[in-house]
């Protein structure tokens, strides 16, 4: 495909999904008390899509993703949250 | 359009699901066994879900046109009462000669656990000794990544386990090269908020390619599209894909991998 046919396909719904995240980062601004980690990972995430290389996807995945490569002893819950909180956690 | 759902979780789903995917063009659908959103409370419970999945689903399924297919297991997220697992999958191999029966899953990992990766380990070894086919669920977000690379190891340190004929399922951009890289198929799950849309499924159709790739919805009782594989066909067409193309990824890589359990004799 061309840029100027993913451009007519895909802008508009781009577009849409840039504003709320913008929104949502203005309401975590609004909001009040301590924000957890994952606001933090947020923003680190977002910096990976300044990057020039079609592999933005996955660099905001790999962010987000716990790096360890040992099995942890116990399960926390049966739950993810979207975002690795950091080897403490452990 | 014609297309198989080779990963539904259809006792959370609905008989208009059921007409809604048959009208869309679904062929077949293909059930692996699941956590129920709460734990059961022991090995009983398990076996009445499996009489379910090999008993009375594919008759709700055939009321419909559909041949109903699946795969057995316990599933990650009780993996971690190894007692209770150990007890499951003793009951495996008596609902192994179902008729509807293609292999052991959904396996896999959900939190990155040892016991889990205990427990993952049994499945594959009785997958190897009644030589089935396997499909692997891997962990959620933040978990995947590391979870996709345990699963990898702990499939490749069994020899007798051969790649193709296992799926590694809900890969996404972080996690296809490594599973395709090593040999196995790779499932894309399509998800409305987690896991992979349309657009992103297609984009990594069009950077990794087809060969070893299917699609399926995962459908279950939460948010989740029955009707995830046909949009997702519709996303190709938009992109100018072939109808040939189209039809190999989502009717004949399933029954390219499927298939290779004579049961499955759909085509």
């Amino acid at each position: 495909m061309t840029r100027q046919s993913i451009l007519d396909l895909y802008f508009m719904d781009a577009r849409s999904k840039l504003i709320d995240i913008a929104a949502f980062l203005d309401r975590v601004d609004r909001g009040e008390g301590e924000p957890d980690f994952r606001l933090a990972a947020f923003r680190k995430a977002l910096e990976e899509l300044q990057h020039n290389e079609p592999v933005r996807a996955k660099s905001v995945l790999m962010s987000l993703s716990d790096p360890t490569t040992e099995p942890i002893p116990k399960a926390p819950g049966k739950g993810a949250i979207g975002a690795w909180p950091g080897p403490e956690t452990h | 359009m014609r297309y198989i759902e080779p990963h539904g979780h259809m006792v959370s789903r609905t008989t208009d699901d059921y007409e809604a995917m048959t009208l869309a063009g679904c062929r077949a659908v293909c059930e692996p066994a699941f956590w129920a959103g709460y734990d059961r409370s022991g090995p009983e419970g398990f076996y009445d879900y499996f009489c379910q999945l090999t008993d009375y689903e594919p008759k709700r399924a055939a009321k419909f046109g559909l041949p109903h297919f699946t795969w057995l297991c316990i599933n990650p997220k009780e993996s971690e009462d190894t007692t209770l697992a150990a007890e499951v999958i003793s009951l495996i191999p008596k609902f192994l000669d179902r008729p509807n029966v293609l292999g052991i899953g959904e396996i896999g990992l959900n939190k990155n656990t040892r016991n889990e990766l205990q427990v993952l380990e049994q499945h594959i070894d009785l997958a190897a000794r009644h030589d089935q086919l396997i499909l692997v669920h891997t962990p959620h977000l933040e978990d995947k990544f590391k979870g996709t690379r345990l699963i990898l190891d702990a499939l490749r340190a069994d020899s007798r386990i051969k790649p193709e004929r296992c799926i590694i399922d809900h890969v996404e951009e972080h996690t296809i090269q490594m599973v395709l890289d090593a040999g196995f198929w790779a499932g894309i799950t399509l998800y409305p908020e987690s896991k992979t849309t349309p657009p992103r499924a297609v984009d990594m159709f069009e950077v990794y390619g087809g060969q070893r790739v299917w699609l399926n919805s995962a459908c279950d009782w939460g948010r989740s599209d029955p009707l995830a594989v046909p949009k997702t066909a519709i996303e190709m067409r938009r992109r100018g894909h072939s109808e040939e193309t189209i039809d190999k990824l989502v009717f004949q890589n399933p029954i390219r991998f499927l298939g290779q359990n004579p049961r499955f004799t759909v085509r």
